[in-house]
């Protein structure tokens, strides 16, 4: 009743015998041992779990490890390159975007699939663009000036 | 002097956050580690008749069902309530409730299901067949009292406790004495989770061979933590239990208690001798963490007809839930009704308070615990009376202000008031918010047809609690100094052991500013630790806006006592006398007055305490200093916040246009991370106004246990707050700061309160109860 899932993590290939229902969040945390993609409210309004499933921004929570056989996953961890932050880790840590972390990984994977989406995303546009993901700690308001700042910084 | 307090130095510790490498409880994964759920009781109020875990046992992958008899007889306690107030009945709360005992709230803990992974543990739970014997709940803090359903056999009237604060005939006599009282009567302050974004969680392993327990748990405060499972809940005695709070992602007060988990979690370590893992669902947290406010109040104002308020008369019911949390009884009390006064000088003032167990989850501190609720109920209060008399809302508030030469000043509802200068807020508050602009757009989209709302507040907090002898008459069994342990390594650099917590607060920078310009060396020559029993001094942990007032307090007399030593050290070495010689914080040396060049350095000197080659006599070696700081007074704290909104006549939605908000929160360590906790908690504050309710059906059954169903602040809600400061040191703790962690909640929400409801006055509304959804305005301006 196991089935064999092939999920390319960060560029290294994961294969795992799992159940069906497992979760992809489940899959990446549990099963690979990635723990940054944190699981806020399961019911895949947070956020905090976003990870980017063959280039889109997915909600791991709500997909199954099943689903994402075959693809190409990046998470928070794959984000850094060479040892140089994304721009969009360093504009949260530039803007003070966080305050205990736990919904930063799913808002930076957020933030910059909608850069991609949206190079010149308005703060309006940001702001809605966040829809999706809650933070209980900022107000959201340096994490709007840190989407600004890696927007700024991803069109040089 | 300073070279580092004062600036916005970025976090230390965003690196590990940015890159997804938080150490949060979930993430532990020990070899063997063993996955543990909770069956949860689905009915508000009911009897446990039986429990039949055979079929739940015998799945595959099941390695053991546990229930309340079994934790019982295993020497697990009750769970303490750690505040007691005179004439205060504490119902009995397990762990795990036993069968012929009753479940009191939905999410009440009925087994607890071991399994070699989290899916097998929760498939187990179904297979759980528990017969209840359904009874009616008892709901409403105020209804409670006379709902004729007993919830626990020795508090027949569901009454915990009554407590009251203030002169009654000083009130009656001020209100005989206005020319008009305002009343809001049966005033509700809204049932809230807390809802950090990590669920609780935690964690625990046993050493056979040492009989040692390690409990990792998503906990504000470890060490009061272990104090309660030794004394208490769990018998390990404490040397032998060390409790670590990683990590942890939020708390906003939800993680001070003491919880089931942490009971039930370690005993089944131990019982099973493998290492097991508890964490939440969102569901599962939405129904067990102790949630927030839930009051209902009726207040009396007493105002002349030039504004002077002679009189406030408040009468409460405070919801505790089903039992009573660790601190529940001190938020509706002591943190409470002495804050009735506000800003304000008033001559008679009454609060009374009674404190009501209903079928629901239970009740404790949420961010601003009791202040928010004191904050609301008055400016509340004060925004009618000044249109009842026609008067600006702000000038009515100046009229009544505590005078800035009266500081320190004792309120007549036992505090005193360290400092402030309110007056200066407001100036601050008219001068960025363009005040009589504002009035003037205001009055314009009016003119328009709109329904536009100024709101105005002024609000106080009492943080950083409390003396520890003022607690302990309170009704405290626990004191509220905090400790700091200063290693100055060998090398020269430094290690710091605070007992404060940080759960998103920035403590690992602002504090190591705190001790780099204590001791003249760069913030990266510092490290601070916090977390865990084994490595840091008792500690009293995070909550009540303390961490620096009395955290950071405590650092700067552990820094003092590093310098004296050194001092010490250095006129030995340097041949001179103590009084002579100087220690430069600005550079981190000692050197003789007059004569700069004949110094010691810090790393010398450090190195030169371990060497002990050349100490003077009778000094012990090592560079190693701790301080307990037992704090004087609480810090007060103090913010002016305007909202401007409009209202949608068509459907009663809620634009928030405009935020201005002034805090005066003393000197400041870092400025960016106290403007992030005055934004971050107003967005809080407007979640309570505008969006928030932990919502129960009448039959006490929640109705908000997910976020598509409670409903959380998202970011195209909110304009850019504006925010500015004005600086009243306290004078009474050496950094001269105040708590800044929950200004913003306090004000925000009867600042966008008053702002919708003067939207809407001009339709006759007065009033109408939180939160202000689109639903509710739109029915009171419709007149449904």
């Amino acid at each position: 009743m196991n089935h064999t899932v092939t999920i390319t993590i960060n560029g290294v290939k994961h294969t795992r015998e799992v159940e069906p229902r497992t979760l992809l969040a489940s899959f990446i945390r549990d099963h690979v041992g990635l723990t940054g993609t944190n699981v806020g409210c399961d019911t895949s309004q947070c956020g905090a779990c976003t990870v980017h499933v063959d280039g889109q921004a997915v909600k791991s929570c709500t997909v199954l490890a099943v689903q994402a056989d075959g693809s190409s996953v990046t998470t928070i961890e794959g984000m850094a390159q060479g040892g140089k932050l994304h721009a969009v880790q360093q504009a949260f840590w530039d803007q003070h975007g966080l305050q205990c972390g736990y919904c930063t990984p799913g808002m930076i994977m957020s933030i910059s699939y909608m850069l991609k989406q949206n190079p010149n995303a308005s703060e309006e546009e940001i702001r809605h663009g966040l829809e999706g993901n809650i933070c209980r700690c900022t107000g959201y308001q340096n994490i709007v000036k840190a989407a600004l700042q890696a927007r700024e910084a991803l069109s040089n | 002097m300073s070279k580092l307090v004062g600036q916005s130095i970025k976090r230390k510790e965003d690196p590990r956050f940015v890159q997804g490498k938080g150490s949060y409880v979930a993430n532990l994964n020990i070899a063997g580690m063993a996955h543990l759920a909770l069956k949860r009781s689905p009915h508000a109020h009911a009897k446990i008749v039986s429990i039949d875990t055979s079929k739940a046992a015998a799945l595959p992958g099941v390695i053991a069902v546990f229930t309340g008899q079994d934790l019982i007889d295993g020497g697990c306690g009750k769970l303490p309530c750690g505040w007691n107030v005179p004439n205060i009945k504490v119902p009995t709360r397990w762990a795990i409730q036993p069968v012929g005992d009753k479940v009191r709230h939905v999410g009440d803990t009925i087994a607890a299901v071991v399994a070699e992974s989290r899916y097998i543990a929760q498939d187990a739970l179904d297979l759980i067949e528990v017969e209840y014997e359904v009874l009616p709940a008892s709901l409403g803090a105020k209804a409670t009292v006379t709902s004729g359903i007993v919830i626990h056999d020795d508090l027949p009237d569901n009454t915990s406790y009554p407590w009251a604060i203030g002169d009654l005939p000083a009130a009656e006599a001020g209100l005989s004495a206005a020319d008009h009282v305002v009343e809001l009567k049966d005033l509700i302050n809204t049932r809230l989770i807390a809802n950090a974004m990590e669920p609780r969680a935690a964690a625990a392993q046993w050493s056979e061979m040492t009989e040692e327990m390690t409990l990792w748990t998503t906990s504000q405060n470890p060490h009061p933590i272990r104090l309660l499972l030794s004394a208490f809940t769990l018998g390990i005695p404490e040397h032998k239990l060390r409790v670590i709070s990683p990590d942890v992602g939020g708390g906003f007060g939800s993680k001070i208690f003491h919880y089931p988990e942490e009971i039930i979690t370690p005993w089944i370590a131990r019982k099973l001798n493998r290492p097991v893992k508890w964490v939440a669902t969102r569901s599962e947290a939405s129904m067990t963490d102790s949630q927030g406010r839930d009051h209902v109040s009726t207040i009396k104002v007493g105002v002349k007809n030039d504004g002077t308020i002679t009189a406030i008369h408040i009468s409460t019911h405070a919801d505790q839930g089903a039992y009573l949390s660790t601190f529940a009884p001190l938020i509706p009390t002591a943190l409470y009704l002495t804050l009735m006064t506000g800003l304000y000088k008033v001559p008679g003032v009454y609060g009374e308070v009674w404190g009501t167990i209903t079928n629901t989850t239970p009740v404790d501190a949420y961010r601003g615990a009791g202040r928010p609720e004191a904050c609301y109920a008055l400016e509340r209060a004060i925004d009618v009376a000044a249109r009842k008399i026609n008067m600006d809302p702000i000038a009515l508030r100046r009229k009544n202000f505590i005078p800035a030469n009266e500081f320190p000043y004792q309120t007549p509802v036992a505090l005193q008031y360290d400092s402030g200068d309110y007056h200066k807020l407001f100036d601050k508050l008219e001068e960025i918010s363009d005040y009589n602009g504002l009035v003037a757009k205001r009055d314009a989209a009016r003119a328009a047809g709109k329904l536009a709302g100024i709101g105005v507040v002024g609000a106080i907090e009492a943080s950083g609690p409390a003396p520890s002898k003022v607690a302990g008459a309170l009704g405290g069994a626990v004191g509220f100094w905090e400790s700091a342990v200063m290693r100055v390594h060998p090398s020269g650099k430094v290690s710091l052991m605070t007992g404060s917590h940080s759960h998103g607060q920035g403590h690992e920078t602002a504090f190591a500013q705190v001790v780099a310009d204590e001791l003249g060396i760069g913030v990266n020559d510092v490290d601070i630790v916090h977390g865990d029993t084994a490595k840091i001094p008792f500690g009293m942990g995070s909550y009540g806006s303390r961490s620096l007032n009395v955290g950071g307090s405590a650092i700067v007399k552990a820094g003092e006592k590093v310098r004296n030593k050194m001092l010490k050290i250095a006129a030995h070495q340097l041949e001179a006398s103590e009084s002579d010689l100087v220690y430069d914080r600005e550079n981190g040396r000692v050197y003789v007055k007059g004569a700069p060049s004949k110094s010691k350095a810090f790393g010398e000197l450090a190195f030169a305490a371990y060497t002990a080659h050349n100490l003077p006599d009778g000094l012990e070696p090592g560079m190693e200093e701790q301080s307990f700081y037992d704090p004087a007074n609480f810090t007060f704290p103090n913010s002016a916040h305007i909202a401007y909104v409009e209202v949608d006549k068509d459907t009663g939605e809620v634009n928030l246009q405009k935020y201005y908000a002034v805090d005066d929160v003393g000197n400041v360590v870092n400025p960016m991370i106290v403007e992030g906790q005055i934004v971050g908690g107003i967005v809080q504050g407007i979640g309570q106004a505008l969006y928030e309710h932990g919502a129960y059906d009448a039959d006490g059954q929640p109705q908000t246990l997910t976020f598509m169903d409670y409903a959380m602040p998202k970011a195209q809600f909110f304009p850019r707050f504006e925010v500015a400061r004005t600086v009243t040191p306290s004078p009474h703790n050496p950094l001269g700061v105040k708590g800044a962690g929950e200004m913003g909640t306090i004000a925000a929400t009867p600042a966008v309160a008053n702002a919708v409801m003067d939207a809407i006055a001009p339709l006759g509304v007065e009033h109408i109860e939180l939160p202000l959804t689109p639903q509710r305005i739109w029915k009171a301006i419709n007149k449904i």
